[in-house]
């Protein structure tokens, strides 16, 4: 229980003209206890030297809600006190001097029904400038079930998806077409032909492919469905191609979407940097074109990455399943870009579960529960190879795309040879943990037999067995392990 | 050439102790174990017909890998698959599903373009054995 006491000003003291702390300002109210409908947001919270924690914590919570510099009369217009997002805890970071996780609840009424855009606008608009503040990261949201339920959430779903692909009780297959600049319609087409027909679910087009000199996006699309079809008269199986639309307004995505839709595609992309509104947009629209939507996390990056700034990319998957795009990048451990393995684990149960226990150690700060929004497929992307499948499985598990670009394109025998490589080492390995093997520490020795009848798979092993990325995380959980009053 | 379709289309072809070892993973999840045949393979067939309905309750593979060596005995010259279906709520649909027998031969797809404006084309399959009546697709007539 919490032992400290508000400090709000109450009755007309509150209303004098001029300056006052926003934790005498009731945003500070310790003994607040969140309602089921709140919506809640966890912060981590560096002040600037001198500036006492419990009102830089009070201060993020008046900046994202209805606070201004100054007090001003015409708050008393109003429910004020309702719409006060208040900060009721806050934990310094263990072994992070400086600085604090503030846990503040907002109203459910100052969010518009359904909108990222309204969402975010609130709860990161402002208030990441705040000059007390040396650095501020959202580091976790709590979305109470009554606004969840104004979203579609992911337009086809991991379940529906599957059901479309008939393809079940595998992760998928994937591969980004390389280069990713520079190849024309006619030679792009024939890497997404050899890739497919090898064994490969789906392959992508990259973030930044749209409609380039040396490739406008009709000759992609109408050369990549013609793959497409091949492949698929070739193996009697759906393949797949990510057609990104991303493009510079609205009207030129909705061309382009139409377009793949018209093609006979099952699947069309967008990029995280189109914004909050273009992609609830692009999720309905496939919600009514029976099309899958992935979204490629371009950018993300910039704010997700460091530990003390930004917004945590558990937050932006939580946003992104609301918004309705069926995939997403939600990193690979094991490969080249960033992700902690707790940490990873947390995004991944935020894409595919239906309740999220809270858990610390995954980074998971509260109990989420998705009130069968559909599930959103994540995709591992990056630096991955054949060799790895027996970790993949084990730390992504079955409904996740695997998304190998070089470790398709760049096998010494081509492409085909590449994704048959790839599709050989998933089938054995799904076999042998369906048979009750301890797949994890027999990984090599499972690969290696099914090289004794799969050439490129031997020949894929012998490239990159020692291909790995081992470098320091930036972005590992900092948890408090047991509740901690402070300041 | 050999249709793909499935979690082990790229495995040489299971042997009836792998396939228990698969169908037995099944139940223990608790999924119910079915098994369907058909002549004609088109990506998007998705209704095979069923060798009975799926066996709900069994909690035995042996009981299943019966099953399949009756369904053999009349379907042996065509496409048979095993599915495990988890009633789950959030799920509610196929958890795993493999192919576990084949015709002798798989003479493929054709794949027809028709031109459209625009340089479009509009794509058709047609899996060559299906220009046959059912029951005839695969047999040596």
């Amino acid at each position: 229980m919490n032992m400290q006491q508000s400090i709000t000003v109450r009755g007309k003291d509150r209303y004098k003209s001029g300056v006052m702390e926003y934790k005498r300002m009731g945003y500070w109210e310790p003994n607040y206890e969140p309602k089921d409908t709140d919506v809640i947001a966890l912060f981590r919270v560096t002040p600037q030297d001198g500036v006492d924690p419990t009102e830089a914590c009070a201060a993020v919570a008046g900046e994202s809600s209805t606070a201004t510099w100054t007090v001003v009369w015409t708050d008393r217009l109003t429910a004020a006190e309702k719409y006060r997002a208040k900060c009721y805890r806050v934990d310094p970071v263990l072994n992070s001097p400086g600085s604090y996780f503030a846990y503040i609840a907002y109203d459910l009424d100052l969010f518009e029904p359904g909108s990222i855009s309204n969402l975010t606008a609130s709860i990161i608009g402002n208030v990441f400038g705040f000059k007390p503040l040396k650095a501020l990261r959202l580091e976790d949201m709590r979305l109470p079930t009554a606004y969840v339920k104004t979203f579609q959430g992911p337009a086809t779903g991991i379940v529906v998806e599957r059901e479309r692909l008939d393809k079940f009780g595998r992760p998928l297959l994937g591969a980004t077409v390389k280069p990713k600049l520079g190849l024309s319609g006619r030679n792009y087409g024939r890497v997404v032909y050899e890739a497919l027909k090898g064994g490969l679910d789906f392959t992508k087009d990259d973030e930044n492919i749209n409609s380039q000199p040396f490739m406008h996006w009709r000759e992609r699309f109408l050369y990549c469905m013609e793959a497409v079809n091949r492949a698929q008269a070739a193996t009697g199986e759906i393949k797949g191609t990510y057609l990104n639309v991303t493009a510079a307004t609205m009207e030129d995505m909705y061309e382009r979407a139409e377009f793949a839709h018209e093609l006979g595609s099952n699947i069309v992309m967008i990029d995280l940097v189109i914004g909050y509104t273009a992609i609830q947009s692009m999720a309905k629209w496939a919600r009514r074109n029976n099309m899958i939507l992935h979204l490629h996390r371009a950018g993300h990056s910039t704010y997700t990455r460091q530990r003390s700034h930004g917004v945590s990319f558990r937050v932006i998957a939580k946003w992104m399943r609301l918004a309705g795009v069926d995939h997403i990048h939600a990193g690979t451990v094991v490969g080249k870009l960033e992700g902690d393995p707790n940490t990873t684990r947390g995004y991944y149960d935020i894409c595919r579960e239906d309740f999220n226990p809270m858990q610390l150690e995954h980074g998971v700060f509260f109990d989420q529960n998705w009130a069968s929004l559909n599930k959103l497929m994540p995709v591992a992307s990056g630096g991955i190879h054949a060799g790895q499948m027996h970790q993949l499985l084990d730390l992504l598990g079955e409904d996740v795309v695997l998304q190998f670009g070089g470790g398709t394109i760049g096998h010494p025998r081509g492409i085909q040879a590449g994704a048959t490589a790839n599709r050989v080492a998933l089938e054995a390995m799904i076999l042998a943990r369906n048979e009750g093997r301890d797949y994890v520490h027999e990984g090599p020795e499972i690969l290696a037999k099914a090289a004794q009848t799969c050439t490129p798979l031997r020949e894929a092993l012998d490239v990159w067995k020692d291909v790995t990325f081992n470098y320091e995380s930036t972005d590992a959980p900092d948890f408090v392990p047991t509740p901690s009053m402070a300041v | 050439m050999r249709v793909t379709q499935g979690c082990f289309s790229f495995l040489p072809d299971l042997t009836d102790e792998q396939i228990a070892a698969q169908v037995q993973y099944c139940l223990d999840k608790g999924w119910a174990v079915n098994i369907e045949f058909t002549d004609d393979p088109h990506p998007r067939n998705t209704y095979w017909d069923m060798w009975g309905l799926p066996m709900f309750d069994l909690r035995d593979a042996a009981g299943i890998m019966k099953e399949l060596a009756d369904c053999r005995r009349v379907y042996g010259d065509r496409y048979i698959r095993i599915s495990g279906f988890d009633s789950s709520h959030g799920w509610e649909s196929v958890r795993l599903s493999f192919i576990v027998n084949r015709p002798r031969e798989e003479p493929g797809f054709r794949l027809d373009r028709q031109e459209a404006a625009g340089r479009n084309l509009h794509y058709s399959t047609h899996a060559y054995a299906a220009g046959r009546p059912e029951g005839e697709r695969y047999s040596d007539h």
